[in-house]
């Protein structure tokens, strides 16, 4: 689809299932569809409207981060939400209802959006925002592309001085640490985020650092953005991670900070998307490939307990994964119906893929997070079980009944498969 | 910041080239022949950072529109630095085997309506003594192959007219730059099959544009079609008819 004054072209005859898609930047299969056809949203790129007095933007769905931030950012606008990498579209920020650093201070994607035009295969182009068709509204934020094709979205944006980022990082030597700097920065700082070393074992269990930073207030001189671009060319035949290489960098990350405490003036670039500056980093895993899990938990002890329980399981069991990323959600709420955001403790693993013991070994991970109540992040699962995700989101039947009849997904036929499944 | 006119902004490589105008704060005027998809255009440039933005609805074969247009252009922006025109289409050459007036409307829009613009817009640049015309035409203008034959006339035709026109305007002034891209990457290729030599809009867009700063009269885009062209030129006539191509 090229022109948003067109009409879907999904022919009105035909059986087979359609899905938008944006960048393909979700890990798992949320953004796939196996027995069906994608429909490619990349071409609706153009920018409709820009309000630089009130911040307000509205876009075609396949405009990148990456070119809002380059329209906005001179004017003193920033995205109000963005995730570990700015090549994503407006359409996969709603769909997935994606989270970032300052998740505590200002709540989902979906919080900020104003409203957007959603086009269904029955030909009709609903208008939805908080006030109009408000339960699709609901139901697309977070709704995994399933509802409609997301033609343009409005969103408000957030006030900024300068480009450049006040940051500090502490070290923290164990998870009690870790929630205790959390809770008194989460009051002064608008981004927050810990990096975990989550293949550390005995003393030095639950060790990892705490980043926390501000948009700089004061007009400071100007810092530029990263430049090197590094690019891994191929795809390895095996895989650059293993138990041994993992290890050591995690110990290697964790010293590079001498100080317990340092503070710096960043770039956003490098502050917000650290891994965009290496191409293709991916790679480095081999053709075998990476997951990830992203899981939420309660914030009370129940869930301290289970988090601790999640990595010590890991920890023994041999898993694999040099990114660990821990953050405590905030109470603001998000319209969505699906979101996975909600209030309490999010852990993230990437994981090396080692056979089937680190599908087994997930599976386990979900009866721990279901037995406390938490859920797992849809657009970084590719295995989880159908009864799992029910668990998770009781909402999902109430999605089906808004699902647009011609478009559903890999993930949604694998989770709706099964047991109680549709 | 410079005053840009485009004809067939609606083209993935014009609209491409205006996102880098509009970076730079260029005011530009922009034609094209469908409203509803001219406004998107024109409010998505304006919000990358354009200037000011004109827009006027105008077909390529309507040529006794095309000296108004100019005037119209040269009213708003005052003074022209740049027209790129790049409208075209690409003919079913098998419909265009079968029925002359098929043949003729194409060549019309891909041939006739180029030179129709260009007269208009050499004379205005000829008074106004500066300024550059850059035209789209093709790779395919360089030999005619069976598979698409009247594109290659019309693209040909247009080729050979901007030499002569870059002969003729060279003492006054006034730039003319043939771009001649190879295969892109665009809604009119859809249904092609793609391999290496195929580029993207952008590629090609930021190719016109260094090219355009630095002045150049013919570019090839990307480059190795110089290459390949040439090869494809030296193939003598009794070889080159036995070949499929
Ligand atoms: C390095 C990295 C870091 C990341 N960090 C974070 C993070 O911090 N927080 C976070 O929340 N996520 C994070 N992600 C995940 C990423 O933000 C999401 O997967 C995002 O939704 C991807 O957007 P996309 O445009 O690539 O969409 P895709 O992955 O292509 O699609 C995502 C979903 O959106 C739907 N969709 C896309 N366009 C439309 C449309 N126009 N209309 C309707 N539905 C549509 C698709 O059907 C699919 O269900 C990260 C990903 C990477 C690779």
């Amino acid at each position: 689809m090229n022109w948003r004054c067109q009409p879907l072209p999904i022919p009105a005859g035909s059986e087979v299932s359609w899905l938008p898609f944006g960048n393909g930047r979700s890990y798992g299969d949320v953004c796939l569809n196996r027995e069906g056809l994608l429909l490619d949203t990349k071409p609706l790129d153009r920018f409709i409207s820009f309000d630089p007095k009130r911040g307000i933007l509205r876009c075609e769905s396949g405009v990148l981060l990456d070119d809002i931030l380059a329209v906005t950012v001179p004017h003193g606008w920033f995205p109000p939400v963005v995730p570990g990498t700015r090549f994503v579209t407006m359409g996969g920020a709603i769909a997935n209802d994606i989270h970032g650093k300052n998740h505590h201070s200002a709540g989902t994607f979906g919080c900020h959006l104003r409203r957007f035009e959603l086009a269904r295969s029955d030909g009709r182009r609903l208008r939805c925002s908080r006030s109009e068709n408000q339960e699709l509204f609901n139901a697309t934020i977070g709704g995994l592309g399933l509802t409609g094709l997301i033609v343009w979205a409005e969103i408000s944006l957030k006030r900024i001085n300068n480009q450049v980022m006040d940051v500090e990082v502490i070290r923290f030597a164990n998870l009690g640490d870790f929630f205790e700097i959390s809770e008194y920065s989460d009051l002064e700082y608008e981004y927050t985020v810990a990096w975990l070393d989550s293949m550390a074992r005995g003393k030095k269990f639950g060790r990892g650092h705490f980043v926390r930073g501000n948009h700089s207030a004061c007009c400071t001189k100007p810092i530029a953005a990263p430049k090197r671009r590094l690019s891994i060319p191929v795809e390895l035949p095996f895989s650059l991670v293993n138990r041994t290489t993992a290890r050591i960098f995690n110990s290697l990350y964790y010293k590079k900070q001498g100080r317990v405490r340092s503070t710096a003036l960043v770039h956003y670039e490098s502050f917000f998307f650290p891994l965009d500056s290496i191409l293709h980093w991916n790679r480095i895993y081999g053709s075998q490939g990476f997951l990830q899990y992203q899981c939420l938990l309660p914030p009370d002890s129940r869930g301290k307990d289970a988090l601790e329980e999640l990595l010590t399981k890991g920890a023994q069991q041999g898993l694999v994964s040099f990114l660990g990323v821990l953050k405590v959600f905030g109470n603001k709420l998000s319209p969505g119906l699906l979101s996975f955001p909600r209030p309490g403790i999010t852990l993230a693993l990437d994981i090396c893929i080692d056979g089937d013991n680190t599908f087994r070994l997930l599976d386990d991970f979900d009866s721990i997070v279901q037995t406390v109540g938490g859920a797992v992040y849809p657009c970084k699962d590719a295995r989880m079980s159908g009864t799992a995700f029910r668990n998770y989101y009781p909402q999902f039947a109430e999605l089906e009944r808004m699902r647009d009849p011609k478009i559903n997904s890999s993930f949604w036929r694998r989770i709706s498969g099964g047991e109680n499944g549709q | 910041m410079a005053n840009r006119f485009i004809f067939g902004v609606t083209s993935s490589i014009a609209e491409a080239t205006a996102r880098l105008f509009a970076v730079d704060g260029d005011n530009l005027f922009l034609v094209a022949r469908d409203q509803v998809k001219l406004h998107i255009i024109a409010d998505d440039l304006r919000v990358r950072g354009a200037g000011k933005v004109f827009t006027a609805v105008v077909d390529a074969r309507a040529f006794d529109t095309h000296r108004q247009l100019f005037e119209d252009a040269f009213t708003a922006l005052e003074s022209i630095d740049t027209i790129l025109i790049a409208h075209g289409t690409l003919p079913d050459q098998k419909s265009c085997e079968a029925s002359f007036e098929e043949l003729r409307k194409e060549f019309e829009t891909n041939g006739l309506a180029v030179m129709s613009l260009l007269t208009h817009a050499a004379n205005q640049l000829v008074q106004q003594g500066s300024g550059t015309l850059c035209v789209i035409s093709s790779v395919a203008g360089d030999r005619g192959r069976q598979s698409n034959y009247v594109y290659g006339a019309a693209k040909g035709a247009v080729s050979v007219f901007l030499q002569g026109l870059r002969n003729r305007l060279s003492s006054c002034g006034v730039h003319v730059m043939t771009v001649k891209p190879g295969f892109v990457d665009t809604p009119m290729t859809r249904d092609f099959d793609k391999n290496m030599l195929w580029t993207t809009p952008e590629k090609i867009a930021s190719g016109i544009y260094n090219a355009l700063q630095k002045k150049k009269d013919i570019v090839y885009l990307p480059w190795f079609w110089a290459l390949i062209m040439w090869i494809i030129r030296l193939i003598p006539e009794p070889i080159f008819k036995r070949l499929r191509l």
